[in-house]
């Protein structure tokens, strides 16, 4: 696989092949009726997916649906109930050399406030045999090379996540496991996350990467596995998760704007004004918009139906929502 | 902060030979490991502090106690064990530390870190007993021998001081370096299994402090009977060059004895802590 080219200075090459040598099926992370128990609460139950490598897996679900519990089911570092997981067909425990294999950003802390962000690259590198010259690349890549011998106690959320990802990306591993990793960082941080995680994919490695908000996935996933309540809920494509959400709405924009959201909300439909002057109807198809415009002699400008991830989501979640009012 | 990396360019087409990072044989092991616990050991502040505290209450307490005895003429049965004396504080820095080896992973969760460097856990513990072992040996030996000479120089107006060649002097001296060490492995056994910083802490100086006074409240036959396995106990005949203290009806044990014991129930506590490290989530 050709190395990709990030940051400008570092580049990666692929480690998937090794991890994948003797194994044409193109599954890396294989769950099988993943369950964990934390006393009455069932966390993750019975779960089973795949994730398959050159592609950014998205893992959906509301807070408290099991994603952390399962990156660290997938890590080993819970152990679960029942059923088992497996990255490129082992367990973490039997990888050789995990973080060349595998690269993590937990969300709960996993560094050490006293030690400099060096420090904690370098331990974790003379674990894994890791030179020393790769510690200063993944700092680079990530910005922090100022404050590398800062103690992380004293970064903030968004730096302690990019000491995170400088961990993640050490043993230049195939397979990338990222909880939450938008989580503090700043619209120009999230996008940066975002294209990393997509040249990663390209690359060939396989990325899986989880998150309980549905508008960045839709940015930064090809694939979901979507969870609720421990459950599987759907495994499919974006596009095909867009597709069958029913909730639609439509963008109109108008130059009588006034007078067709008075008309709409007439038919019980509901308007929300744009800032850039359009608006936004549910609870009327396009075609009843578009009906009701030209009974009112209303020109339209635009009459485009949009299907909200986020409606998708809630859609397919509420039934897996815990404290769902009853119907 | 640091002004974000340019995001990266989009990936070119993947070429037919895969260039992957060429993957080593073997895996990662014990010496990975060590080395980076080494690391870890000396990149936080509190392995400086507790080393600190531990020489500076060794030697403290040494010059205390046997400058104010060379001052005041004191008669002086044992110029060994006086001289070793700040050793029955220095245990509780020791202590602290080899805790704060394991604990503080705990607390600050850097153990996730640890684990997905080095999954196998039994392997880590043993880093760890590696890098707290040989530091605390190294500091424990010289504390010992410095403790001695500063001493014996001290107490040299009073007549009563002694030398190494002296019957069992030097022995004293270089198995009081062995039980700080095994005192301190002890600790970070105890921590392993507790995970707790304040728990396990409470729990070392529990066993140095309580359990000498809570002892000898039970019937006279368990007396007897438990007070020579007592760490605090096996601790006293260690840091003098005298024989046997016959305090109660039981001898206590030899130094030698002694240390063993001591050394089992570090390791007792190490090979538990490691059991209960597999079965528990991290
Ligand atoms: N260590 C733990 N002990 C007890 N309960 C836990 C623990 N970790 C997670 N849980 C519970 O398991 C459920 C799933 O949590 P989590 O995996 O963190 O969800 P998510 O990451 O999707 O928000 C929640 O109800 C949470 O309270
Ligand atoms: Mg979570």
């Amino acid at each position: 696989m050709a190395p990709v080219r990030l940051g400008g200075s570092a580049s990666f090459t692929c480690g998937l092949a090794a991890t994948m040598a003797c194994n044409d099926d193109r599954i890396v992370i294989e769950a099988r009726g993943l369950t964990k128990r934390f006393g009455n609460v069932l966390a993750v139950d019975g779960l089973s997916f795949d994730v398959e490598p050159g592609r950014v897996t998205g893992f959906l679900g509301p807070n408290g649906s099991g994603k952390s519990t399962t990156m660290r089911l997938i890590m080993g570092l819970d152990l679960p109930n029942a059923g088992s997981v497996t990255v490129g067909g082992r367990k973490y425990h039997d990888l050789p050399w995990p973080l060349r294999e595998v690269g993590s950003l937990l969300e709960a802390n996993s560094i050490h406030p006293g030690r400099s962000a060096r420090a904690h690259l370098w331990s974790l590198a003379q674990s894994n045999g890791i030179a020393r010259r790769r510690v200063d690349e993944v700092l680079e890549l990530v910005g922090l090379t100022a404050v590398a011998t800062k103690r992380a106690g004293k970064f903030s959320l968004g730096m302690t996540q990019r000491l995170g990802i400088a961990a993640a990306l050490l043993g230049d591993p195939g397979v990338l496991l990222f909880d939450e990793p938008v989580n503090g960082l700043d619209p120009e941080g999230i996008r940066w996350v975002r294209n990393l995680c997509r040249g990663l994919a390209s690359d060939g490695r396989t990325v899986f990467i989880s998150s309980h908000l549905m508008a960045e996935m839709s940015l930064t996933a090809d694939h979901l596995v979507v969870i609720g309540k421990g459950r599987m809920i759907a495994e499919m494509s974006v596009t095909e998760f867009v597709a069958r959400s029913s909730r639609q709405s439509v963008r109109v924009r108008t130059p009588s704007a006034s007078s067709l959201s008075d008309a709409v909300r007439a038919a019980s439909g509901i308007v929300i004004p744009e800032p850039d002057g359009s608006m936004t109807v549910t609870g009327m198809n396009a075609a009843d918009i578009g009906e009701l415009a030209a009974s009112l002699n209303v020109a339209l400008h635009e009459l485009t139906p949009v299907a909200s991830l986020e409606d998708a989501f809630m859609e397919l979640t509420d039934e897996a929502v815990e404290y769902r009012a009853a119907p | 902060m640091t002004a974000i990396p340019t995001t990266p360019a989009p990936a070119p087409a993947p070429a037919a030979a895969p260039a992957a990072a060429p993957i080593p044989g073997g895996r990662a092991g014990l010496r990975q490991a060590v080395r980076s616990e080494w690391t870890k050991f000396w990149s936080v502040r509190s392995t400086a502090w507790s080393l600190a505290a531990t020489v500076f209450l060794v030697l403290g307490i040494c010059v205390l106690a046997n400058a104010t005895a060379a001052n005041n003429g004191l008669h002086v049965p044992d110029p060994t064990r006086r001289s070793l004396v700040g050793f029955l504080l220095g245990q509780f820095a020791i202590g602290v530390l080899g805790v704060l080896v394991i604990s503080a992973e705990y607390s600050t969760g850097s153990i996730r870190s640890t684990l997905a460097g080095m999954p196998r856990r039994p392997v880590v513990i043993a880093a760890k007993v590696v890098v707290f072992g040989v530091v605390a040996l190294v500091v424990s030996e010289v504390l010992a021998f410095s403790a001695f000479f500063i001493g014996q120089a001290l107490l040299s107006r009073t007549g009563y001081s002694a030398t190494l060649s002296q019957p069992g002097v030097t022995q004293a001296v270089l198995e009081s370096g062995l039980y700080l060490t095994a005192l301190g492995l002890l600790a970070l056994g105890m921590a392993t299994v507790i995970r707790h910083t304040a728990g396990a802490i409470a729990a070392f100086a529990g066993i140095l402090l309580v359990l000498p006074l809570v002892v000898p409240a039970l019937p006279t036959s368990m007396v007897n009977a438990i007070t020579r396995y007592l760490p605090a106990n096996i601790g006293v005949t260690i840091l003098s060059s005298a024989q046997n203290t016959h305090i109660f009806s039981t001898p206590d044990f030899s130094a030698s004895t002694g240390l063993a014991i001591l050394a089992g129930y570090a390791a007792a506590m190490l090979v538990l802590g490691g059991w209960l490290m597999v079965k528990r989530d991290a």
